[in-house]
């Protein structure tokens, strides 16, 4: 029977099971959650509508919008992590025991940076990227749509795993990163380190693909015209972003798997002993690392750029400024990660060189800061909730740059590496810059995604909310940290008399919950009122660039002639003098397939078998990779034409959709 | 797709895909250079951590290297001569020499997968050193990728042998030439630094 059980279910069994109340009840409200789905969509008949419809899509819009979804509910769930650090830190003082227990809520902090950076940040950054990119080049889809559908499932695959963690076994208590040698077998003999690596490297891999694809879609997909620079700075900032996936993810990769050997089959990479070296460890994941934080935020400002020219209804100022800073944010940031670990020792040269590269980024930052202020500068501004979402990730955006720039002076850096200061210094960094970014982007394009506006009386709550929630929950922080708090505390002296600031930070990020709520009110009323809100002309805010110039919600086919650029801003040229890129054309799109969610499913199966040491699952689940990767080989046709006939035909019935509603 | 009369011009739509796809895979191939890159950089760092244990000049063996690296190279020239009979459109060339680098590739998989066996039959595993580890992970991951070459070669072959040297075919055939190549050039880069230079006592 144990011969048995180790063959067939490696390290798992009935102990893997939760057995701490708070994660009992965490496991069981996502199990029932997700049976009461299922249930539904089983009441409502809805299965094959959503297999053909959503699951098999290859449309990059539907594509984006399911990341989106994935990014919401896990930002939601990441960010219960964050209040229930902050519920600890706030009470854990002295006598008094915070609400979790130190193993508990190193799990908690490890889950939060994890789902943060991974499964929120970069999954609105490829949803929204999947939804805007193709249209702004004026063209239907990416280079790759079967690769893109793979990638969103590999996203989703390693969502779930990580997922699982709190039903099934563990999840690390290494921190997001997981530094060995804590994060070595020695340290951390559990599944939650393992989960950490698979669920990661799966999603990582999604990444790798996207970024390739992406790359492909703006070299090679551009619309006739639309020379490099004539390109939105969005798409310039995509190509930048894109560019660092593909030169960084190869090297996590890399990391993950040398860290699931020594922690499997006994190699020595990162061991304390067997002529290991735990600091290889630490520079190769900062050499993905430092250029992920440029990944995430280039693509925000990219959006920035975006709202900036709409809403100050005047062309981006230094459009070609903008595209070299991009282009020297991406250079740099692979010259700078070892001001991450400052204190290992490298010296005073080599601390010296890497503090100097560090400063220079705030230059061609600061020159994207400025021309954004320049292109408000005698605009016609209309002061909508983007505008305060702007508002606030520029004042505290720089107050992030200037304690960034502190930390890079390496001397500050070692009174104050590992302290609260560093977390408030990036926190402000990730969510004034990426997050915010994402939020204004998402009620930005909202109409063009679903056909109406979001309210946006509700919308400037919810940015006000997030931004004043953010300055009580981040700068009690900086205080903290120069009071010697270290990061990651679960329990602290009351005599120290941090009990205060930390409450401080608490009540910070109720505010942030509280915008969340509001939110959620916002989608709710917007939803209910989505007659009045509709978006007639596809052109919401009357905006310049081409993804303006389609229908909301854009069609599958999205234009019906692609259009031909002479313009930086065509659309807005266009509108100017008055033309109307107009006429039909026959147009190839791919054809639904399964394979990509098959191939999705298998990626969890051999993550799950290669974390519990199910070694047949791995092999069976390989071996399915490669058949549907085979199948999918052997399918010539995976194109489908639409006439154009049939595009006018669509067209008409759209337009009389359209008015019977209005009436 | 042919059924249906277009005004698409499908012969360029075919052009264009193709071209994107090169340009896609030659991106790959780049994120794949920095994914060996950083395994170098990790066995440069630890070459020298033997941890007691046999170094490079002990337990490396340049002859029967050399004979591996012969025969990769020589698979690398039938690759070639394979993709320029795919030129001339000649079915029958394509798939004998297509069928000799299966052979010679399997035969430098072989080899390098007895060399890995005689060195753990020895305690020289991977569990040896941090030397060792970094040996077995950087050589293994160029085993592996000549592994998926050898499975992408067998199905490419044989539906080229099935359905004719097709549009499709002629692409995944030209990616599966520039894979083989770079694999060859990594090898060139193990050989030195990883076989040569620890033959070397570097």
């Amino acid at each position: 029977m144990i011969g048995f059980a180790t063959e067939w279910l490696g390290r798992l069994s009935w102990h893997a099971f939760p057995q701490a109340t708070v994660t009992r009840g965490a496991a069981i409200g996502i199990v029932l959650g997700g049976l009461i789905v299922l249930a539904l969509i089983t009441y409502f008949h809805k299965w094959r509508w959503l297999w053909r419809e959503w699951l098999t899509t290859q449309d990059p819009k539907r594509i984006g919008i399911m990341y989106i979804i994935v990014s919401v509910l896990m930002l939601l769930r990441a960010g219960s992590d964050a209040l229930m650090m902050r519920a600890q830190q706030a009470t854990s003082v002295g006598t008094h025991t915070g609400p979790f227990s130190p193993d508990t809520f190193q799990q908690v902090f490890s889950a939060h940076g994890t789902i943060m950076i991974f499964f929120v940040a970069m999954g609105l950054m490829f949803g929204l990227i999947n939804l805007v990119l193709p249209q702004q080049l004026g063209n239907r889809d990416v280079a790759f749509p079967f690769m893109n559908a793979l990638s969103f499932w590999l996203f989703t695959a390693g969502m779930l795993l990580i997922n699982m963690s709190l039903v099934i076994g563990e999840f690390s208590a290494a921190g997001w990163l997981a530094y060995p040698p804590l994060s070595e077998l020695k340290f951390s003999p559990g599944v939650g380190v393992d989960y950490w690596i698979w669920s990661l490297q799966i999603a990582g891999v999604g990444s790798l693909m996207s970024g390739i694809n992406f790359l492909v879609t703006i070299l090679k997909n551009r619309c006739k015209g639309m020379t490099m620079m004539k390109m939105p700075v969005f798409a310039w900032s995509v190509f930048g972003s894109m560019t660092l996936v593909a030169f960084s993810f190869p090297i996590l990769t890399v990391a993950l798997t040398l860290l699931y050997f020594d922690r499997t089959f006994g190699m020595h990479f990162f061991t304390a002993g067997g002529g290991g070296n735990a600091m290889m460890y630490v520079n190769l994941i900062w050499a993905w690392g430092h250029p992920e934080v440029y990944i995430l935020v280039l693509p925000a400002f990219g959006v920035y750029s975006e709202i900036m020219a709409t809403f100050s209804r005047k062309r981006l100022f230094g459009y070609t400024s903008m595209v070299w800073a991009v282009w020297g944010i991406v250079f740099l940031s692979f010259t700078v990660w070892l001001h991450h670990f400052f204190t290992m020792g490298a010296g005073a040269d080599v601390n010296s060189v890497f503090g100097i590269a560090t400063m220079l980024i705030a230059i061609p930052t600061g020159v994207k800061i400025f021309n954004w202020l320049f292109t408000m500068y005698r605009g016609r501004i209309r002061f909508t909730s983007h505008m305060v979402w702007f508002m606030g990730f520029v004042f505290l955006f720089v107050s992030g740059g200037v304690t960034g720039v502190m930390l890079a002076v390496p001397a500050i850096d070692f009174q104050v590496h590992n302290s609260l200061f560093l977390v408030a210094h990036f926190h402000t960094m990730v969510v004034t810059g990426v997050v915010f970014g994402y939020l204004a982007a998402i009620s930005y394009w909202f109409p063009k995604i679903t056909g109406f506006r979001l309210h946006d009386g509700l919308g400037k709550i919810v940015a006000w909310c997030w931004s004043v929630g953010f300055v009580l929950a981040f700068f009690p922080l900086y205080a903290l940290g120069f009071m010697g708090a270290t990061r990651r505390l679960d329990h602290y002296d009351a005599s120290l008399g941090w009990q205060p600031l930390f409450i401080v930070a608490a009540i910070g990020a109720l505010t942030i919950a509280t915008g969340v709520v509001f939110q959620i009110v916002q989608l709710i009323v917007s939803i209910w009122q989505r007659n009045e809100r509709r978006d007639i002309t596809g052109d919401a805010w009357d905006g310049r660039t081409l993804e303006w110039s389609t229908p909301s919600p854009t069609p599958f086919y999205v234009f019906t002639k692609t259009p031909v650029v002479t313009e930086r801003d065509q659309f807005w040229a266009d509108k100017q003098a008055g033309t109307v890129q107009r006429g039909y054309e026959d147009i190839l799109l791919p054809k639904n397939t399964g394979v990509p969610i098959v191939v999705g499913g298998l990626a969890l199966l051999v993550g799950f078998g290669a974390i519990w040491h199910i070694w047949t699952l791995v092999v069976l689940g390989l071996l399915g990779i490669v058949m549907a990767i085979i199948v999918r080989a052997m399918n010539d046709e995976p194109e489908y034409i639409l006439t154009a006939k049939e595009v006018e035909r669509l067209e008409n019935a759209r337009k009389r959709k359209l008015k019977e509603v209005m009436a | 797709m042919s059924e249906v009369t277009t005004t698409l011009d499908l012969r360029r739509v075919e052009a264009e895909a193709t071209s994107k796809t090169t340009l896609g895979f030659w991106t790959y191939l780049m994120t794949d250079c920095v994914l060996f890159a950083a395994l170098f950089a990790v066995y440069a760092v630890q070459h020298g951590n033997t941890f007691g244990g046999p170094d490079g000049y002990e337990l490396f063996k340049l002859p029967y290297v050399l004979v591996e690296t012969l025969v990769l190279l020589i698979s690398s020239f039938t690759c070639g001569l394979a993709l320029l009979a795919l030129q001339k459109r000649d079915k029958t060339m394509v798939l004998t020499w297509l069928a000799v680098t299966f052979v010679l590739g399997a035969v430098f998989l072989g080899m390098e997968l007895s060399e890995f066996h005689a060195m753990a039959a020895e305690g020289n595993s991977w569990r040896r050193s941090g030397f060792l580890s970094s040996y077995f992970t950087l050589v293994g991951t160029h085993g592996l990728h000549i592994t998926i070459g050898l499975i992408w070669m067998a199905v490419a072959g044989t539906l080229a042998w099935k359905k004719g040297l097709t549009a499709s075919i002629h692409k995944r055939l030209t990616l599966l030439g520039m894979f083989w190549h770079f694999l060859d050039v990594v090898w060139i880069f193990i050989f030195t630094v990883v076989y040569l230079f620890g033959s070397l006592h570097l």
